[in-house]
């Protein structure tokens, strides 16, 4: 199991039941780490209340939702494939509501 | 893996900048972004030393760190910009309510003064009622349609020189797309320029045109502003669907592509009316629907009955859908020097109608300067307007004439406004509950309309004369 702090903004947040944040345990496959990805669908998974499809988009996120892991852009840490820890935060937050 | 910023060195970067693939640190990128749009300000001159500016603000991301960045720069750069926040309040309840706290704690955030005006002030009707009448399918047009004029009027009320919006990058790219898929020829020529406002009275300018949607929303959050990001609970999620959509995958598989979406409508090219002699060639030349002013109201419209006002008419005649179907023929164009003409000046020549004290200043000197849109005849002594608060129609003769021939027609107490001189004096005859057949007559009409609230309902036509003169609008009706 690893402990990951998962945070949902910019109207994720309603997909979620309205949760902003959820410390989440979830389980690794042994001798492998934990990726971005797995996190993704763990949550898609076990917390999603609402609209999967505003979430994901095949085994990604829809395009349009930011990730950040421990407030760095995923896109700097290897995306899907980054490795998350114990205590590491991931946080989607969306771009797609109105400004 | 750390990854340090390739601007300063020192720090972690924290994001890859989708323009340029620039990997920078937060300090770094707040420079970065807040010099580039900087440079957009001044490049396009989008504003002149005191200047009143009207900061479109909804409580969201894009409107926040709008008003966020115009009033960092504004004092680092020294624009000397009168900024104050102008806020449109649907009517939309668990909506706009939220979302108006975050404005409101953004006026005392940033330290600029917060005007709203609301629908239900400006047009008599929330979103709330529209959409009890008319249901969820055509909701976004009425509520559309009106924040565009209500973001003009609200302007004009307080005496602003421009509005700025928050529209970024990323927006601009799905309109051009937006406007190639529904061939709008005209809007596409325009829809990519840093400066609009040739169908409002006054000029808007866009900031964040060339900023990333990625960018502001990571700005927000590092800064941690305050911004809200519920979806509007009448078209959740629903925002400009498949454009939209399409916008991101297309950043997802190449970041530059919005960017260049942009520089592709800004070389657009539309053949104006000029060309439309040369023949020769086969192709028709596409005529621009020419601007003048809505007949009822004032605000430019390519019709003789601007938008607003055809779907407000619609709602109070209890017909919604009047507006919103095309089958409806247009309306005869107005004589010169007609009704229409007239209403600048009458506004002007009745103080009372004024609600608003800034719109009495606003319409007084401009229209007794004379620079109203149809050099209108001032009313002869001796007349007055009808009663009927929203009623633009002139009467000559003595003070006992109360009301309007229109308006006090019997046969049709709840259509009185079908010579097109009155901007919808029906609602009174709804608010009373009655259905339009079954109407009270002409007296009770009236006394429903001058009840609590009526003036206001119609507020949206005492700043006429403000917007009619101003310059832009003076410009589109030549």
């Amino acid at each position: 199991m690893v402990k990951v702090r998962l945070e949902f903004s910019g109207g994720l947040d309603l997909l979620f039941g309205n949760q902003k944040a959820v410390e989440a345990d979830i389980p690794q496959q042994s001798g492998h780490q934990l990726t971005v990805a797995e996190a993704m669908a763990w949550a898609r998974d076990n917390l999603l209340t609402d609209r999967p499809e505003l979430f994901m988009k095949g085994s990604s996120v829809r395009p349009g939702v930011l990730v950040l892991l421990n407030d760095t852009d995923w896109e700097l840490c290897g995306e899907l494939d980054a490795l998350v820890a114990d205590g590491d935060r991931v946080t989607f937050i969306s771009t797609l509501h109105g400004g | 893996m750390v990854k340090l910023c390739g601007h300063c060195g020192e720090q972690r970067a924290v994001l890859r900048r989708p323009k340029t693939f620039e990997q920078l640190c937060r300090e770094c990128f707040y420079t970065a972004l807040e010099a580039e749009v900087h440079e957009t300000i001044t490049a396009a001159r989008l504003f002149r030393p005191g200047e009143r500016v009207a900061v479109a603000a909804s409580g969201g991301k894009d409107s926040t760190v709008l008003a966020h960045m115009l009033t960092t720069l504004n004092r680092r750069h020294g624009y000397g910009l009168d900024l104050f926040l102008l806020s449109i309040d649907e009517g939309i309840s668990g909506y706009r309510d939220d979302s108006l706290e975050t404005v409101k704690r953004n006026e005392a955030q940033y330290q600029i003064p917060l005007h709203v005006y609301s629908y239900k002030d400006l047009y008599g009707w929330t979103m709330d009622e529209i959409v009890s009448q008319i249901g969820t399918r055509s909701n976004c047009t009425f509520c559309g349609v009106f924040r565009r004029q209500a973001l003009d009027r609200g302007a004009a009320l307080v005496g602003a020189d421009k509005i700025a919006t928050g529209h970024n990058a990323d927006d601009v790219a799905e309109t051009v797309l937006l406007n190639i898929i529904r061939g709008d020829v005209p809007r596409l020529g325009r829809c990519a320029n840093i400066i609009t406002g040739e169908d409002s009275p006054l000029p808007r300018v866009k900031p964040f045109k060339y900023t990333y949607e990625k960018e502001i929303v990571m700005y927000a959050y590092f800064k941690r502003l305050d911004y809200f990001s519920t979806e509007c609970i009448y078209a959740p999620f629903a925002a400009r669907g498949f454009a939209r959509e399409f916008v991101k995958d297309l950043e997802a598989a190449r970041p530059r592509a919005i960017v260049d979406l942009i520089r592709s409508a800004e070389q657009f090219r539309v053949p104006g009316r000029s060309s439309s002699s040369n023949s020769s060639s086969g192709a028709k030349a596409v005529v621009l629907p020419q601007a003048g002013s809505c007949e009822r109201c004032g605000y430019i419209s390519s019709q003789p009955v601007c938008k607003a006002c055809m779907l407000l008419e619609g709602l109070n005649k209890g017909l919604p859908r009047l507006g919103v179907t095309r089958t409806r023929k247009t309306h005869k164009a107005p004589a010169v020097g007609g009704p229409a003409a007239a209403t600048a000046a009458q506004l002007a020549a009745a103080p009372a109608a004024a609600v608003d004290p800034a719109a009495a200043d606003l319409v007084a000197p401009q229209a007794a300067g004379g620079v109203s849109t149809a050099a209108a005849p001032r009313p002869e002594p001796g007349m007055q307007r009808c009663r009927i608060s929203s009623c633009l129609q002139a009467q000559t003769g003595a003070a006992s004439v109360q009301q309007c021939g229109f308006c006090t027609s019997p046969q049709q107490p709840a259509v009185c406004c079908g010579s097109g001189a009155c901007g919808g004096s029906a609602l009174g005859s709804l608010e009373a509950g009655g259905a339009p057949e079954a109407d009270p007559p002409a007296a009770d009409h009236s006394a429903a309309l001058a009840g609590p609230g009526s003036e206001g309902s119609f507020a949206y036509l005492q700043n006429k004369g403000a917007i009619a003169s101003h310059p832009s609008a003076r410009h589109a009706a030549q």
